[in-house]
């Protein structure tokens, strides 16, 4: 808390100055709402905005998010076991991630309509691939000595997979998922600025049209929220699921390499 | 020696590429080791040791010579050697007891069974109130304690320890040396031992393998016959110090 401390001076102190400014320099409404009429249309639409729009955007989110993990984990480990595989597709999945999946939203348009499939694919498209490639990573990264223990012990490929390459990429994992997370409510909310009968991005494209600017900056103060606290959920989850990781300290890492 | 040795190490030689060119590390090296021998290697840092014990588990290969287990080739890892390797390995995600049973929970032992029979174990090793710790909350001398307990539990015939108690206080090594001692003679089981620290091996050992500094070859193997408990202070133990020290001087720094 003390260390968020002064994050939040800076956020009040910024909030007071956007405040005053667009009061005493007059700034039109339709260009620059100030906060406190952001706030209002925040309250004022808050009930259609929790109870609509973001449970359409959160649901395409979710299920998309968690979607593309399980296809990532199931990809990446796939990748990982068949080098064949990983040698054709590998650098593929690399390449693609240089595009940004949300120019595939007007193709997906044209192929699903305006439903909520072509949101979830978008999601599912964006989120996949940092998972993958995080699981490739993670499980290609065991330590060799500690392989090398365990087949000194009679381990099993199976084994060696359950007790040594999965806990190694767990870490690599959540951090893939971290990424994940930050892009699932981006790309669901893209992906209804096309064309949908509800969401947060489609309740921000419709207010621009008719220049409610601050209900734009409402479904933004919204999407952020969401945005941090999926973030929030991985790492809490990863504090959780690991929670060896805390007592691994630099110091224990290279004492080990040198030995 | 009489009967088939348990061990035998063929002159096996190995060498590792490093700087464009390649770095001589075994030269050769032969030794036998009878069923239910406890045999030091000794020799200077750097020289091999730890890749030598790595062979003779089949962890690497050699690029010349072989291992014979009860006289057959030794070829696969993880049959008949069990092997505590120098730095701990130990899992970090695992808890301290997790990490102790791994050996029984790779060989199919049921987990309650496995923990019963470490558990038992824990007191002597000092452990038993960390038994939920991770590796990560130990010290460094605690760690190299639950590496060794977790080799005993892989219940092999050969054993293979490098240095395992390089990081250990001088009352918990002198604690764990004769619990090492006792458990060699009760359950006969033979035992590989790589120590920088003479005075161990002539503690421990049935024999003493000197090696030379790099290329390792044979360079004397000493036959301890004091009886047993043995004692630093005894005439025969200085001597035989003093003939060990001498034989690794002549072959380089000690490590
Ligand atoms: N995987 C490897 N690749 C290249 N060189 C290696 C490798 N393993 C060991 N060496 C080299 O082989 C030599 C012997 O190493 P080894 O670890 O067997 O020595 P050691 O006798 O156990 O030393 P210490 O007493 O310090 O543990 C060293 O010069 C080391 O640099
Ligand atoms: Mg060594």
């Amino acid at each position: 808390m003390r260390q968020a401390a002064p994050v939040w001076v800076v956020v009040v102190a910024l909030l007071l100055i956007w405040e005053s400014a667009t009061r005493f320099l007059e700034i039109p409404r339709y260009l620059l709402p100030a906060p406190s009429a952001v706030a209002r249309a925040l309250v004022d639409s808050l009930d259609v905005l929790i109870r609509v729009h973001s449970r359409v955007t959160l649901l395409e989110a979710g299920v998309g998010l968690v979607t593309a993990v399980a296809l990532g984990i199931a990809v990446g480990s796939l990748l990982h076991l068949v080098p064949l595989l990983r040698r054709a597709f590998y650098p593929l999945i690399i390449i693609s991630q240089t595009i940004p999946s949300i120019v595939l939203v007007p193709l997906l348009v044209i192929w699903f309509g305006y439903g909520m499939l072509p949101k979830l694919l978008i999601v599912v498209i964006a989120c996949f691939f940092p998972i993958a490639v995080a699981v490739v990573d993670g499980l290609g990264s065991a330590d060799a000595a500690r392989l090398k223990l365990l087949r000194s012990m009679g381990a099993s490929p199976w084994q060696e997979f359950i007790l040594v390459k999965l806990p190694t990429a767990l870490p690599s994992l959540f951090t893939g998922l971290r990424v994940a997370a930050t892009y699932a409510v981006m790309a669901a909310v893209i992906g209804e600025w096309m064309g949908a009968d509800a969401g947060l991005g489609m309740y921000i494209v419709r207010s621009a049209h008719s220049f409610r600017t601050e209900q734009v900056f409402a479904g933004i103060v919204l999407i952020s929220l969401y945005s941090v606290l999926l973030f929030k959920i991985v790492d809490w989850a990863r504090h959780v699921i690991l929670p060896w990781e805390r007592y691994v300290t630099e110091q224990q890492a290279t004492r080990e390499q040198k030995t | 020696m009489i009967g088939l040795p348990r061990l035998r190490v063929h002159g096996v030689s190995k060498a590792f590429p490093y700087d464009g060119g390649s770095l001589l590390t075994l030269d050769g090296v032969s030794f036998d080791v009878a069923p239910e021998e406890f045999v030091a290697i000794i020799g200077p840092s750097g020289c091999g040791k730890s890749t030598l014990l790595e062979i003779i588990c089949g962890l690497q290969s050699a690029d010349a010579g072989w291992i014979e287990i009860d006289g057959r080739r030794a070829e696969s890892p993880g049959k008949q050697v069990a092997y505590m390797p120098q730095a701990d390995l130990l899992f970090p995600w695992r808890r301290t007891l997790d990490n102790i049973i791994l050996p029984q929970i790779v060989q199919g032992v049921p987990k309650k069974e496995a923990e019963a029979k470490a558990r038992k174990w824990l007191p002597l090793f000092g452990l038993e109130d960390f038994e939920r710790a991770y590796p990560g909350q130990l010290s460094g001398g605690m760690r190299q304690r639950a590496a060794l307990l977790r080799t005993f539990l892989t219940e092999r015939d050969i054993v293979a320890l490098d240095e395992p108690f390089g990081a250990l206080d001088s009352q918990t090594r002198r604690r764990l040396q004769e619990w090492l001692a006792g458990l060699h003679g009760e359950l006969g089981r033979t035992i590989l031992l790589v120590t920088h620290d003479v005075e161990e091996a002539i503690l421990l050992a049935d024999r003493v393998i000197v090696l030379s500094s790099r290329p390792a070859r044979v360079v004397e193997e000493i036959e301890v016959a004091l009886p047993r408990p043995r004692s630093p202070l005894a005439s025969a133990f200085v001597e035989l110090k003093g003939r060990i020290l001498g034989s690794l001087d002549r072959t380089g720094t000690m490590g």
